[in-house]
């Protein structure tokens, strides 16, 4: 509408000052070091792209990156298993069980991320519960140092990020068309399969790519819970920024990784959910229960 | 009706089921139509035991005494607290904590707050971008953050110092304040502002006076999540500490790491009770003041 107007130049309006304060933060402290390290990776030690390249062809980082992916697919299908079934009752069950339904979603949120990470530790421990539990049943799987102990608790932290996307578009389907169908003489899966899924598919999409970006990011937890034989992408950059020292090979990495991340949030942006909408959950919390 | 006996084991199911009467039957009745099956309910329970379960752990734990490193416990001793609060080591890191996190987030707070009432009146395609840059932290992954900032802040001499993690905690603060004041004007009417200019009052004074009261709970919901993200954030931490300061979730991180401390399943559990605490402060006193608040309408 505003195409058809010449653009005019206007003062700026006197509401950027309120602005300000916190965009110089936000420039200063976050946007100026992630430019520092944009630039080393492309100038040190000259004008180069071999820090680029390198991640390519230095044997390691490929196959750290391919297992840090693999790793995230697999937290994103548990996520997706579990939340799925989960923000449907959501949207079924009384307003007073859902604010209680709710909460629970937010605990992994507000639960402090070393607490627990040394939780999980103690759950997957050897010879910790879940192993007595598997070795009675006559299995025998490690969890500790493994990526599976990894799967388990990224899984936990990140299924609200699955949760609350995936509530919020299914809670926006009108139940009488699947009503109408079973009406028709529809099966009830028939029902779900035709009309329930194609109409959650954008909170389900916004969902996956949310779980799979925050996973690529973990740091603690493989830490903790992995081992260094199975590192994945966020212990290498730390490894070639504490210990290599090795700036602008970290910062190649970690470009890498942040405009991956950008990429997929704005996709998610796209189909449905947003970045601030489960934000305003999280800080909201059980507000909306109509 | 299959649902019932499953939820009411929840505290606030159970809590007031005299009072709720009315509206189960008339749930009751609709539940013939269009049934929950009880699988997914079966489903539903043991999702939200998986959500809460690293949290229940910790507790029993860390009242076992110095076999800490086992659940369940076998003995109940208080051991663990009394060595959290006579060792310097983890006194000094909670004291650092809870330092750098108020300061932060009394800095997230306050521009934060600004951002959201200017970002509130602008429109237009520059005025989205700004809010998405001061958003972006809230999905960058936090060790590519952490590996920038430490870089940067080794040639500031920022590394180790009090203003360092002040600084980029409030940064990484100020997205949780500006979601939670924006969505506090969401509701907020504008003509009072012109009501309050009409009477005489100077755009400072109508903010004191009209503008925080009416967003106050935004802005105190805000300043707790800036809170509890510095106090709480552990990755930056690991990379700005030093030898002499260190906050307490750095601590917790070398008691799993290095030295097998069990004191951590002492501060495991203070620090999810007093996070869960601060958190549930501002929903306390929202869900009870709606009904006061809707009455005048």
């Amino acid at each position: 509408m505003s195409n058809a107007r010449p653009r005019r130049w206007r003062p700026p309006s006197a509401s950027w000052l309120l602005v300000a304060p916190a965009l110089v933060l936000v420039t200063a402290i976050l946007f100026v070091p992630l430019g520092e390290s944009f630039l080393r990776s492309v100038s040190s030690p000259t004008w180069t792209l071999d820090n680029y390249t390198g991640l390519f062809t230095d044997g390691v980082t490929v196959k750290v990156l391919v297992r840090t992916a693999r790793t995230a697919a697999e937290v994103t299908v548990v996520a997706f298993a579990l939340g799925y079934p989960y923000a449907y009752l959501l949207t079924r069950v009384g307003p007073r069980a859902r604010a209680v339904m709710l909460v629970v979603v937010l605990v992994p949120f507000w639960t402090s991320v070393m607490a627990r990470n040394f939780a999980w530790l103690l759950i997957l421990q050897r010879g910790g519960p879940v192993q007595a539990v598997v070795s009675a049943l006559g299995g025998h799987v490690t969890f500790v140092g493994t990526t599976l102990g990894v799967t388990i608790a990224m899984s936990q932290v990140l299924l609200p990020f699955m949760v609350l996307p995936l509530y919020s578009s299914l809670s926006g389907i009108d139940r009488r068309l699947l009503l109408a169908a079973r009406g028709l003489g529809s099966s009830p899966l028939a029902a779900f399969w035709k009309i329930y899924w194609p109409l959650s598919r954008g909170g389900v999409v916004a969902g996956l790519i949310f779980v799979f970006t925050l996973s690529l990011g973990f740091y603690v937890t493989p830490a903790l819970l992995g081992s260094p034989q199975q590192s994945l992408v966020a212990q290498l950059l730390a490894e070639r920024t504490t210990q290599l020292l090795d700036f602008a090979g970290a910062g190649a990495l970690g470009m890498l990784g942040l405009v991956a991340t950008l990429v997929l949030v704005a996709w998610a942006n796209r189909v449905g959910g947003t970045i601030s909408a489960i934000g305003v959950v999280a800080t909201s919390g059980t507000k909306e229960s109509r | 009706m299959t649902t019932t006996p499953a939820l009411s084991g929840t505290p606030t199911a159970s809590a007031e089921p005299v009072l709720d009467r009315p509206r189960v039957l008339r749930r009751r009745r609709h539940r013939g139509v269009d049934p929950v099956p009880w699988w997914l309910v079966v489903i539903g329970v043991l999702v939200g035991l998986y959500f809460v379960l690293p949290t229940a752990i910790v507790i029993p734990v860390s009242v076992g005494g110095e076999g800490a490193f086992k659940f369940p416990p076998k003995v109940f001793s208080l051991d663990l607290y009394r060595r959290f609060f006579t060792d310097p080591l983890w006194l000094g890191s909670l004291g650092n904590s809870v330092l750098v996190a108020v300061l932060a987030a009394l800095l997230a707070t306050a521009v934060g707050t600004a951002a959201a009432v200017g970002l509130h009146r602008l429109t237009g395609r520059t005025a989205r971008f700004v809010r998405t840059l001061l958003l972006v932290s809230m999905v960058t992954p936090s060790i590519v953050i952490a590996v920038a900032v430490y870089a940067s802040f080794l040639q500031w001499h920022l590394t180790g110092s009090v203003t360092g993690y002040v600084l980029a905690h409030a940064a990484i603060g100020v997205p949780f304040v500006l979601i939670s004041v924006t969505s506090a004007l969401g509701g907020f009417d504008t003509k009072l502002l012109r009501a309050s200019a009409s009477l005489g009052a100077s755009p400072a004074r109508t903010f004191v006076r009209v503008t925080m009261p009416l967003i106050g709970r935004g802005i105190a919901t805000g300043a707790v999540f800036a809170f509890v993200t510095s106090f709480d954030e552990v990755v930056i931490a690991l990379f700005l500490r030093s030898p002499t300061f260190q906050t307490l979730p750095v601590q917790m991180y070398n008691s799993v790491t290095y030295q097998l401390d069990p004191t951590i399943a002492a501060s495991s559990s203070l620090v999810v009770v007093s996070v869960t605490f601060f958190l549930l402060l501002p929903q306390l006193v929202r869900t009870r003041r709606p009904r006061r608040q809707g009455d005048p309408r």
